[in-house]
């Protein structure tokens, strides 16, 4: 089985990000780049498909020089191969664009199942699997904590706040994954040791056959209009109990229709 | 040329224990602190990530890396739980080093790739009741009674003895005398064996969820072929362990050392007094500016030593000073973070508090800090 996998680097959330002020985008300087963390869970799900039905893990990404971390962690967790989509073009795509991109890439590589974290922590759209889905003309299973392919049908179960769907569509689709699905193996370190001699191939925007004029922060059809740096957390309320701290507790909760 | 930067793969193996130690180890070691409990299922995932078989070649189960990654990985264990990294130091430099070092081809086949998978732990039997540091006063006896070595004697303080599942303990032992000196050899003890028996748990001040026991030999029976290393080298193949191993414990003093500064850097930010973080005040900064620096210059001493090591240069000298640098860096961390914590840092549910019971058997397993000394000086020809 063809299985590729989506990762994304995204700007580590543990310390500070920012937008640069020139364009609006996100700075990928600024803070340090590590795999966005659902990604990590959708490598894990390729990872056990593959050992159960065989076949081989494709690592795919879009991002600049540097995301060829990421792209070495999702090796080091065992994935076969990579294809980097590098070019300056690509820089401040959108996400119609980011899919319209992976897409003319998963075209020319082929697939029997992608498989994507269902969003990032730096965009936080949660668009991608279903402008892909779209994209390719394969069917999309989204929020996935649960997938089985049983010949060329693909079962999931989809999250939902009641409950779960299952969903069941055929082969090749896209699946996107939430937290729960599993729990992602830490790399070996003889898979980092492999991980440096495993394939990755590096497509550049006319590699991928890509219309350089559809990509890119210019034709992009979302605009960032303006950005402000969060206000700091305002103090919290002290409700001191002179006999009547409950009674002022549940005043609260009912000023801010908590009750 | 100088270069202390790490490769590309050493700082995704630092980088990946790092986020195990932060996301798995850190998050329940105050629980398995309180309740004493050796942490066997944070021992079987480190052992799923290879972290035992770190320092071994592949052909025998192992990574395929050094003595060196090792060090970074115990490093990076005890910023978070200094118990968990010396289960990991303990089982690999003192448990599986000495078959891979002095064990013969069969030995190393047939022990090496269960304990660098860590489905089986190994233990090493050097101190007595009546003698630690000084190595050469063993009293426990091994005699050859036909094909089979017979072991009687006690063996203290030993890490890793008694979990279930450990499977080998390689002991020193007296196997005769030669020019009126004790002939001291190494045997390796499968786990269970008749005649081996392990104490009830130490009652001790820190490490509580590292698994230490004494143990007991009665009649004990094995093949003669367990003998590890030539008949009579046993006291001199186990320094040259203890030498390796005083750099591993120097890189578990180094995160313990590191870990105090992050706590403090975080708690004198957060922390006010008289209207201001308590870290603006230059009797708290400055304190934790010294605990900086003694963490970093406790890491560039194991770097170093650990790198004369492996270019199989005389390290013995750089492996004391790392080791003896870097525990009482470790102490003097864990004390004044204990200070900056005020009375919180007296609370075991912060981790400084751990830290600091933590920090003392530094200064005194695998050599105490007196030990080190003789060594750097002996090393000077005095």
């Amino acid at each position: 089985m063809n299985i590729v996998v989506c990762v994304k680097q995204v700007p580590d959330t543990a310390t500070e990000r920012k937008l640069r002020p020139d364009d609006k985008t996100i700075d990928r300087e600024a803070a340090e780049g590590v795999i966005n963390e659902i990604c990590e869970y959708a490598v894990e799900e390729a990872l056990r498909l593959k050992e159960a039905h065989g076949g081989e893990v494709t690592v795919l990404t879009m991002g600049p020089s540097k995301a060829t971390d990421t792209i070495r962690k999702a090796l080091a967790m065992g994935a076969d191969k990579a294809v980097h989509l590098v070019d300056d073009a690509l820089h401040g795509s959108d996400g119609l664009q980011t899919s319209y991109a992976l897409a003319q890439v998963l075209k020319k590589i082929g697939f029997d199942v992608v498989i994507l974290g269902s969003e990032s922590t730096d965009a936080r759209m949660g668009t991608l699997a279903a402008m892909l889905a779209e994209r390719l003309d394969a069917p999309q299973l989204s929020l996935a904590n649960k997938v089985e392919i049983d010949g060329s049908t693909i079962r999931i179960q989809r999250l939902t706040d009641y409950g779960f769907d299952r969903v069941e569509a055929s082969l090749p689709a896209v699946v996107s994954v939430v937290e729960k699905i599993n729990e992602p193996r830490y790399p070996s370190f003889k898979g980092i040791m492999a991980a440096k001699k495993k394939p990755v191939e590096t497509l550049s925007v006319a590699d991928a056959e890509i219309d350089a004029a559809k990509v890119g922060l210019a034709s992009a059809a979302t605009e960032v209009v303006d950005f402000a740096v969060a206000p700091p957390r305002a103090a919290g309320t002290i409700v001191k109990d002179e006999g009547d701290g409950g009674v002022k507790v549940a005043e609260f909760l009912a000023s801010k229709k908590f009750v | 040329m100088l270069d202390y930067r790490l490769s590309d793969e050493l700082e995704a193996l630092r980088k990946t224990v790092e986020q195990f130690a932060r996301e798995v180890v850190a998050p329940r070691a105050a629980e398995y602190d309180e309740r004493k409990e050796f942490p066997y299922d944070i021992v079987r995932q480190m052992a799923e990530m290879g972290l035992f078989g770190l320092p071994f070649p592949e052909e025998y189960g192992g990574m395929g890396g050094d003595y060196f990654a090792l060090c970074l990985a115990i490093e990076e264990l005890a910023r978070a739980d200094s118990s968990v990294a010396i289960t990991l130091e303990a089982g690999v430099s003192l448990g599986a080093m000495p078959v891979y070092r002095f064990g013969t081809e069969e030995q190393r086949r047939e022990w090496l790739p269960r304990l660098a998978s860590g489905e089986a732990l190994g233990a090493f039997g050097l101190t007595e009741p009546g003698g630690g540091s000084d190595a050469g006063a063993t009293a426990t006896r091994a005699v050859l009674d036909g094909d089979e070595w017979v072991i009687n004697g006690t063996k203290s303080f030993i890490t890793n003895s008694g979990t279930n599942i450990t499977r080998l303990v390689t002991v020193t032992a007296v196997t005769g005398e030669s020019d009126g000196r004790k002939e001291i050899s190494s045997i390796m003890v499968p786990v269970p064996t008749e005649g081996f028996a392990v104490a009830k748990d130490y009652s001790k001040v820190g490490w509580h969820a590292s698994d230490t026991h004494e143990i007991t030999f009665t009649d004990v029976r094995v093949p003669s072929a367990n003998l590890l290393g030539r008949r009579g080298r046993g006291y001199a193949n186990f320094l040259s362990i203890l030498d390796e191993g005083r750099i591993a414990i120097a890189a578990l003093a180094t995160g313990l050392a590191q870990a105090c500064v992050d706590e403090c850097v975080k708690y004198a930010k957060e922390r006010h007094a008289f209207g201001r973080p308590i870290g603006s005040n230059q009797a708290i900064a400055f304190k934790i500016a010294d605990m900086e620096m003694k963490a970093h210059m406790s890491r560039l001493a194991y770097y170093r030593a650990a790198e004369k090591m492996l270019r199989g240069e005389p390290f013995k000298k750089e492996a004391a000073i790392a080791k003896l640098y870097s525990s009482e860096a470790a102490v003097d961390n864990a004390r004044e973070a204990t200070q900056i914590h005020g009375g919180y840092g007296f609370m075991n549910e912060f981790p400084v508090a751990r830290h600091w019971r933590d920090s003392k058997i530094l200064e005194i397993g695998e050599g105490t800090s007196e030990v080190q000394r003789m060594l750097i000086a002996r090393e000077l020809g005095l």
